[in-house]
């Protein structure tokens, strides 16, 4: 009766999970899919308390519980306030890493537990089986989540660290892991516990040189990848815990990750074996140009002039990319957009999959800035609009408008679906530098005809141009 | 076919019914242009200039008449000039059938075909051969240039050496054709244009052309049929009227275009309205020639009244000769194009168009026409937005609805729930929810909007802090700080609630931020 109440609970909150992963599909049932996970997590909490308290032999130490668990929801609420926005994917990255942590420990626990000793045969073989991919899949995400945070936080360089014979290197440590793991499943006790910890140390090495080797612009992929892996961590665990409700979560939240893998992957027209094991840019040819050299001259405008321009306009697009994160200037964006909306300007927003660092990134920060979610459209809504713009403001962005994408089909990008900013009447890029974008490739839009670049941090330039609108 | 083109003879009339550039569009059709000489030389198209197209220039005013098959004018004929046309044959111009009843008379005897150009339905496909929409632009534009010269001062505002110069307010009441053609006037003079319009449709255009569209706090939609307003309640008018009391007291210029068809205009500034208006202002009454907008207008004439210019011109089109001639030529060349080439000439009936504009077949009244609804498309009725039920939202296709999948993953967690103990083959029941899990959570996830995906993240972040249940489950003992299992379990318990707590709230917040207008 205990189990069945306890399933039925389970049950419960299982679809609770799922409907909460429903409402985020819309802005307007969102706020509810949040409240169904909370009343999801809490009502697993509890039943999984009672579990414990109905078990005769179990004793629940609240005072062991208690302070863990206190202590960890105050850290949590510390964090969710204090971060700001434009930190949104460092935030994601380490709260990864906690659930791969929390994998691993789980796998180490499952493995000491008295209970696991008793078991024989074919249930041992599975069971052993669970721990240890519990275990390598917890240590990788664990690992990579913490240097995917360092290198969205900058103290870890963004560019690809990349050892020669790397796909060696980490073929090897599978090998060894796996090798490892067939000598686990036939040792005693005491050995296996030392072959399950080597092989948790390997884990985290795969997963601090794994993502080592990606760059920082394909952080998107990453993060949701590591997203991914977290679920099927938390499946595994539930495997070794023959816990139905682990199991469910944890794969809801792998396919989701794994979706929105797939779906930044396409948006970089590139697959996902490209973007772990590219290294990209780099490895193709000695030229990191690659494609064509592009000819012709860049035009340089002024605060003053983008403002006057801004004030003859009909139809205004904002395309921003992560460098409007860098430089935080989403809110002085959000001003220029009000002034100009006052005098019945259409200003809308063009966001790329991926732009910015996560996926959405753009949409957080834009709605952080407040700016209305309806006049925020998708790539592929907007472009076939862009002609009848008078004009597009690019702010920190670039591989997310580079015509060689389309146009030359040497370039290192070919192929990306990109925003078609040049059809635009006239474009205004708002860059520090004339230096290229993330992807190594010159951007032939800078020296087009109907492009002027306005150089500068973009707070500082945007702030100077709504000076001039006011 | 001869197709002639008369000298208006109204007195104060400088337009023609062609410019020289249409003869060639007739030329083209087949017809032989004659224009008789004079016609243009108000409107400064001299003989020579259509000579120089192709027309024939006929001095005699009785022979141009009398040799015309088709004849094409601006004004209806006099009753005098209707006596001097062919039998049967076919005259285009102005017609104002209902007020013309003897002259349709005289043309019916001499069994003329008779087509109204104030006549053509005001439909879409009939908008090139709208007259009265060229005329009421050209109206429109006049009307500014007259109160222009009028108004002792600059429309635009300047700050210059000498001081600040304010811009000059206007306002429009009524925009038609030339209401929104006296907007984008007065706007690109450097005017502060206000707009009134009992069809709310037509803020949209007001604010297209720079102006501001005055509403009143009053739900009545004043669209109706033909591209006129109809008539309001009582309730509305009053409101309206307090309006222009208000705006009276604060604009310079005031040109009003209520012209209702065939009935005698509403009168909208009465006479202490213009008493409130500072000296120097004007009005220009574009609906003088029905009775007037203002009550002190004089239709024909302009006057001076309590220190107010009330211009009452009816012959605003007329005061641009030139462009309006132009305008009018080219309707009706598309006019004539409908009737055909000269050898397939005829006057289809089925087209309705042609039936609409037809005012004498053969000398039978064919007027009025059987009506045509048309015109603008009301302002859709504000819609409620309709509450979407949760399972709509998630979306996908019927089969794999997430309802669906819910009952599908609830039916095979019970049979296996409440039979666990009995159950061999765990394991491969426990690989069935997770592979049914995957696919709803793949179904699910599918519909999710880009603009979400961060949220999402934070959500699956903070679902997957789940992983605390299992550390919750090893945490066994009356002393678990002296059992390495227990201690490690608790700090996965630890760190699986810091993300619980965190991706919560932080999705919270940027769930909060998210507004729609």
């Amino acid at each position: 009766m205990t189990t069945g109440l306890v399933t039925t609970a389970y049950l419960v909150s299982g679809i609770l999970f799922v409907l909460s992963l429903g409402g985020l599909s819309k802005q307007e049932s969102a706020r509810k899919g949040n409240l169904y996970g909370i009343l999801g997590m809490a009502l697993a909490i509890i039943a999984t308390f009672v579990q414990l308290s109905l078990d005769p032999e179990g004793v629940i130490n609240f005072q062991f519980l208690a302070p863990l668990m206190i202590g960890g929801a105050v850290i949590g609420t510390i964090l969710a306030k204090r971060v700001e926005m434009t930190s949104m994917p460092e935030l994601v990255a380490i709260l990864h890493s906690f659930v791969g942590a929390a994998a691993v420990l789980v796998g180490l626990s499952t493995f000491l537990d008295p209970a696991n000793a008793l078991m024989s045969g074919s249930e041992k073989l599975i069971h052993d089986v669970e721990i240890l991919l519990g275990v390598f899949i917890g240590g990788v995400t664990f690992t990579g989540s913490v240097i995917a945070f360092g290198k969205l936080r900058g103290s870890l360089s963004g560019t690809p660290f990349l050892l020669p014979g790397r796909h060696l290197a980490n073929l090897g440590m599978i090998g060894v892991s796996i090798w490892l793991g067939s000598q686990f499943l036939e040792q005693g006790h005491d050995e296996a516990w030392i072959s399950l910890l080597i092989v948790m140390v390997i884990s985290f090495v795969l997963g601090v040189h794994l993502i080592l080797a990606i760059g920082g612009a394909d952080m998107p992929v990453v993060v949701s990848m590591l997203n991914s892996y977290s679920g099927w961590a938390a499946a595994a665990a539930g495997f070794m815990l023959k816990n139905d409700l682990l199991i469910i979560t944890g794969a809801l939240v792998g396919s989701s990750g794994a979706i929105l893998s797939y779906i930044m992957c396409k948006a970089m027209n590139r697959s996902l074996a490209n973007v772990i094991f590219g290294g990209f840019g780099t490895s193709s040819g000695s030229s990191p140009g690659g494609g064509s050299e592009v000819e012709g001259t860049i035009t340089e405008t002024t605060a003053d002039e983008v403002a006057e321009e801004l004030k003859e306009a009909k139809e205004v697009m904002i395309v921003p990319g992560y460098g409007m994160a860098v430089a935080q200037a989403q809110h002085v964006v959000k001003d220029i957009t009000e002034t100009l909306r006052a005098k019945d300007v259409n200003v809308r927003f063009a966001i790329h999959p991926v732009a910015g660092r996560l996926p959405g990134h753009m949409n957080v920060l834009l709605a952080e800035a407040n700016v209305p979610y309806d006049i925020v459209f998708e790539m592929d809504e907007i472009n076939d609009d862009l002609p009848g713009v008078d004009v597009l403001l690019v702010v920190g962005a670039n591989d997310i408008v580079n015509p060689s994408a389309l146009e030359d089909s040497s370039s290192p990008i070919a192929g990306m679906p990109v925003i078609e900013a040049w059809n635009a009447k006239s474009v205004v890029a708002l860059k520090r530098s004339m230096a290229a974008g993330y992807s190594g490739v010159e951007n032939p839009l800078y020296f087009k005809d109907n492009t002027d670049m306005l150089f500068g941090d973009a707070k500082d330039t945007l702030s100077a141009v709504f000076a001039k609108l006011g | 076919m001869k197709l002639c083109i008369p000298k208006e003879t109204h007195a104060a009339e400088k337009r023609v019914a062609i410019s020289p550039d249409n003869v060639v569009a007739f030329a083209k059709l087949g017809y032989e242009v004659r224009v008789e000489s004079g016609a243009g030389e108000s409107a400064h198209f001299p003989d020579s200039t259509y000579e120089s197209a192709g027309a024939t220039i006929v001095s005699d005013t009785t022979e141009i008449w009398g040799q015309a098959d088709l004849l094409l004018k601006l004004n209806p004929p006099t009753l005098e000039e209707a006596s001097l046309i062919r039998e049967g044959a076919t005259l285009i111009s102005f017609a104002y059938p209902a007020r013309n009843e003897d002259l349709l008379k005289a043309l019916g005897d001499r069994k003329i075909t008779f087509l109204g150009m104030d006549c053509v339905p005001r439909i879409s496909r009939a908008q090139s051969m709208d007259a009265l929409s060229s005329m009421a632009n050209v109206a429109g534009y006049r009307a500014v240039v007259e109160a222009s010269h009028r108004f002792g001062r600059f429309f635009t505002g300047q700050i210059t050496a000498a001081g600040k110069v304010p811009p000059a307010k206007i306002l429009v009441i009524g925009a038609g054709v030339a209401g929104l053609a006296a907007i984008g006037a007065a706007r690109n003079m450097g005017a502060i244009v206000r707009a009134f319009d009992t069809r709310p449709a037509v803020k949209e255009e007001v604010k297209s052309l720079g102006g501001e569209f005055l509403e009143l706090d009053f739900e009545e939609d004043g669209s109706g049929s033909g591209g006129y307003a109809k008539v309001m309640s009582k309730e509305f008018i009053e409101a309206e009227m307090k309006l222009f009391a208000e705006q009276a007291e604060e604009v310079d210029v005031i040109i009003t275009t209520a012209m209702i068809p065939g009935k005698k205009s509403p009168v909208l500034i009465t006479e202490d309205m213009v008493k409130s208006m500072k000296r120097g202002s004007v009005i220009v009454d574009l609906a003088a020639e029905g009775g007037g907008n203002c009550e002190l207008t004089e239709p024909g004439e302009a006057k001076v009244v309590h220190g107010v210019n009330v211009l009452g011109y009816t012959d605003l089109p007329s005061r641009l000769p030139t462009q309006s001639s132009r305008l009018y030529g080219n309707n009706l060349v598309k006019l004539v194009h409908l009737l055909g080439q000269v050898d397939e000439f005829s006057i289809n009936q089925e087209d309705e168009v042609v039936r609409g504009a037809l005012v004498l077949d053969e000398g039978k009244l064919s007027w009025p026409p059987p009506k045509v609804e048309v015109s603008q498309q009301p302002a859709k009725p504000k819609e409620e937005p309709t509450p979407i039920s949760e399972e709509k939202e998630a979306g996908g296709s019927s089969i794999f609805s997430p309802g669906m999948m819910l009952g599908l993953l609830a039916l095979v967690l019970l049979a296996l729930g409440w039979d666990q103990e009995a159950n061999d083959n765990e394991f491969l029941n426990q690989l069935t929810v997770f592979v049914l899990s995957c696919f709803v959570g793949y179904m699910v996830v599918w519909n999710v909007s880009p603009s979400l995906h961060t949220p999402l993240m934070s959500v699956t972040n903070a679902i997957s802090g789940i992983i605390l249940i299992g550390g919750m489950l090893f945490v066994t003992g009356a002393e678990p700080w002296a059992d390495t299992k227990s201690i490690l379990a608790g700090v996965a318990i630890f760190l699986a609630t810091i993300n619980v707590a965190g991706g919560f709230l932080v999705t919270h917040r940027m769930l909060k931020m998210f507004r729609k207008e």
